[in-house]
């Protein structure tokens, strides 16, 4: 651990000191901060229009019958919706912002392994999300086919599908890079000392997501480019009018598209693994329990794609194997909840906006989990199969868990980005409406999804009025917490931050806030007996 | 920031190798799902291919692998001059392979076998399959061979600045390492579209 430093002579990294200043400075720069902060700008960006756009269905749903738009406007929101939530904010998503900022940091670096091409990632995600983004003004009109492109609908609609198809293609491309640059890092740059199995919990689980975003990635990416050519070339890949099979399109979707589901949870465990030990001020229970969770999460994870497609014709072997398969995933998901808790159990406890959002996450994802096991059951499966039970129980991992793991993480590492505190009492008021308006707005579709409310419809039976409405009321509330949550954070200038405002142990808290531009004074190092969460 | 660290940079380029071959791994699974569904179509649509055109892009390419590992120990051995002739009977063998494609492609464009054609429209659709894995895995495996090609011709140029030698030669072999990616790639579409009839 490096020791305490009263003066600093290293400019910040904030500081521009290379030969361009201001916007142009960040533009350039390769240092894996900045990037990180860039990713966060624009991820918040496009988590804001996707909000938007939640919230203009939500206001179309408050009523049954058509309110203020039709059926094709609808199909058009929730296919951008989608694809904006899931291919710019939530896949790239704590890897690579926090992988970004945090990460090297963690681990004793003071980059990564390759900086420049680092930076080539961020650029081909803002061009990938540019062309995704392009397909509503060009061509004939925005894509409907939900973010998941299912031929032989995607390959016959008239409407803007190559532009999203290939934009999710090059945001591909960008997630591969940014895995390949992480895994080198961890291999080749981690501090002397710090073995494997004494690397923070954070970079392992971006260690296990990095290496499904390189192996599983280029599965969908050609997928898609089959797409392309179907849709140009009239190849019949999966259109069965031109001789394709287009549940073969299915397998070869969710073989990327269920692992991308631990792309973007993965780092969101890890995060939390960092945020309960600090605030419990309790060493991680069953360290290398976590650790290697993650890498099972990540192996099992790659084999129970099929549970998406129970009632899209499958052989009954295949379906059962799929589904012993989604159960046995659940353990190691599992193994890391019972950990969390187990962390917690006589710490000191402070009651942080941090760890409160943790507290938020484990209780949002276990509903998500629990409900996912009840999807993996094949009877159930088939009841419930594309309703509002599935709408809900997504929608409680990818923002109950990943979107509160990333609110976490902000309030986490915010004094380390900025070097500036925030206001704890409006933080713990934005945690109070993002929660319950969370809940409030997800948990009456679970109830409307058994009662029979099919996914991806713009009307429905009056039966249903009153769950959606609350669902509305809930909406209001969550943006009112998001707003709430940005102006805590970007508003005005807090008080100075220390160096350790939480009492952390891993490396990042032991360099200035804001660090230097090369991260240490002192290069760290693990001694023989220290671990990476030696609380007590 | 100088940092140099070549096992790293030989490491990141075995890691994107592997997301290449699952890239193409995807292509494979296709294939063989549809030679199981249409494996009477397929047979007889490979008798178009041309097994012979076939066969001397093989080795040619096998060739140019040849070549560009022997670059590597010409490096290694301080004799640049000899690094940079190896890497231009690559390059040759790579337009070599390029010039026997256009022909082969040029001769079934010419005579209306190529997806989206009239002709195409009437075959079965096993046929039909098979020509479009045709042209789209060799497509998306001449693709990887020009930017190979790309690659090599920038290493060839910094061999012969003497800004890749025998102290700092990792550039090289990543891209020595590509190429044989590109080569392995071939080898099995090589079997699996000419050969397999
Ligand atoms: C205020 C916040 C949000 C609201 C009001 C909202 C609302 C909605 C609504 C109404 C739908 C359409 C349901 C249907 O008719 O089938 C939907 C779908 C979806 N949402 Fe959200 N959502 C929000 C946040 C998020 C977040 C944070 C994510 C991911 C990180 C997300 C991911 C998705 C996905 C993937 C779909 C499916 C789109 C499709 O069917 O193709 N949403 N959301
Ligand atoms: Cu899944």
């Amino acid at each position: 651990m490096t020791e305490e430093k009263t003066h600093h002579p290293e400019p910040s990294y904030l500081v521009d000191t290379g030969k361009y200043k201001g916007l142009m400075a960040w533009l350039t720069s390769t240092d894996h901060k900045r990037i990180g902060l860039m990713y966060m700008y624009a991820m918040m960006i496009f988590f804001s229009v996707g909000v938007i756009l939640g919230v203009v269905m939500r206001i179309e749903l408050f009523f049954p019958g058509e309110q203020i738009y039709g059926p094709q406007m609808y199909n058009g929101l929730f296919t951008l919706h989608g694809i904006i939530m899931i291919f710019t904010v939530v896949i790239p998503g704590l890897a690579a912002v926090f992988g970004n900022f945090s990460m090297p940091i963690m681990i004793g670096a003071k980059d990564v392994a390759f900086p420049r091409l680092n930076l080539f990632s961020f650029y081909l995600y803002v061009l990938g999300a540019a062309i995704a983004l392009s397909s509503q003004f060009m061509g004939n009109g925005p894509p409907d086919t939900g973010w998941t492109f299912y031929a032989p609908y995607s390959i016959q609609t008239h409407t803007n599908v190559v532009a999203a198809v290939f934009g999710a293609f090059v945001l591909g491309f960008s997630s591969i890079l940014t895995g390949l640059n992480f895994i080198v890092t961890m291999h080749r740059m981690r501090a002397p000392g710090m073995t494997f199995f004494k690397m923070p919990l954070f970079p392992w689980s971006l260690y296990a997501t990095a290496w499904i975003q390189v192996l599983a990635t280029p599965i969908v990416g050609i997928t898609l480019l089959m797409i392309i050519a179907e849709r140009w070339l009239r190849i019949g890949f999966f259109d069965p009018a031109l001789g394709g099979d287009p549940v073969l399109y299915q397998h070869l979707f969710w073989i990327y598209s269920h692992p991308a589901v631990y792309i973007m949870i993965l780092p969101a465990m890890g995060v939390i693994t960092e945020i309960i030990p600090t605030f419990a001020q309790r060493r991680v229970y069953g360290y290398k329990a976590i650790a290697i969770s993650s890498l099972a999460i990540a192996s099992v994870g790659y084999f129970v794609w099929a549970h998406h497609m129970y009632t899209s014709g499958m052989s009954t072997t295949a379906r059962w194997v799929f589904s012993l398969l989604t159960f046995l995933v659940a353990v190691p998901s599992a193994i890391k909840v019972f950990n969390w808790v187990t962390t917690m159990y006589k710490g000191s406890i402070s009651m942080r906006p941090p760890f409160l959002f943790a507290l938020g996450f484990i209780f949002l994802f276990m509903i998500g989990g629990m409900t996912g096991l009840s999807l993996g059951a094949l009877a159930t499966n088939v009841h419930v199969h594309d309703t509002a039970y599935v709408v809900a129980h997504f929608h409680y991992i990818v923002f109950g868990g990943v979107g509160f793991a990333f609110f976490a993480a902000i309030y986490y590492w915010y004094p380390k980005m900025y070097g500036r505190m925030y206001n704890f009492k409006m933080a713990n008021w934005s945690f109070v409406f993002l929660f319950s308006g969370f809940n409030l707005l997800y948990f009456p579709q679970f109830i409307i999804g058994i009662m029979g409310m099919p996914r991806r419809y713009f009307d429905y039976l009056p039966q249903f009025t009153l769950g959606q409405q609350l669902s509305f009321f809930g909406a209001v509330l969550l943006v009112i917490g998001f707003v709430i949550m940005l102006i805590t954070l970007f508003s005005k200038k807090g008080e100075k931050a220390p160096d350790n405002p939480w009492g952390g142990r891993t490396f990042e808290w032991g360099v200035p806030s804001p660090p230097p531009v090369e991260n240490f004074e002192v290069m760290p190092e693990l001694a023989e007996n220290e671990g990476p969460y030696d609380y007590k | 920031m100088e940092h140099r660290d070549d096992i790293g940079a030989k490491l990141g380029m075995w890691v994107f190798i592997f997301t290449e071959i699952l890239l193409f791994g995807g292509l494979f699974l296709v294939y063989a799902i549809m030679r199981n569904n249409y494996s009477k179509e397929f047979h007889e649509a490979a008798h178009h291919l041309n097994a012979f055109i076939g066969t001397i892009n093989t080795v040619v390419l096998l060739l140019s692998s040849a070549t560009v590992a022997m670059s590597i120990t010409a490096v290694q051995k301080g004799n640049n001059k000899l690094a940079v002739i190896l890497l231009f009977a690559t390059l040759v063998c790579a337009a070599v392979f390029m010039v026997n494609k256009y022909f082969e492609w040029g001769h079934k464009i010419h005579i209306g076998l190529y997806p989206g054609s009239d002709l195409m429209m009437t075959l079965s659709h096993g046929q039909v399959m098979f020509f479009s894995l045709y042209y789209f895995m060799t497509g998306l495996h001449m693709f990887h061979l020009v930017v190979g090609g790309i690659i090599l011709t920038i290493v060839m140029i910094k061999v012969n600045s003497g800004a890749i030698n025998t102290g700092k030669y990792v550039l090289l072999e990543n891209g020595g390492l590509y190429w044989h990616l590109v080569d392995l790639i071939w080898i099995f579409l090589f079997p699996l579209l000419y050969l397999i009839t």
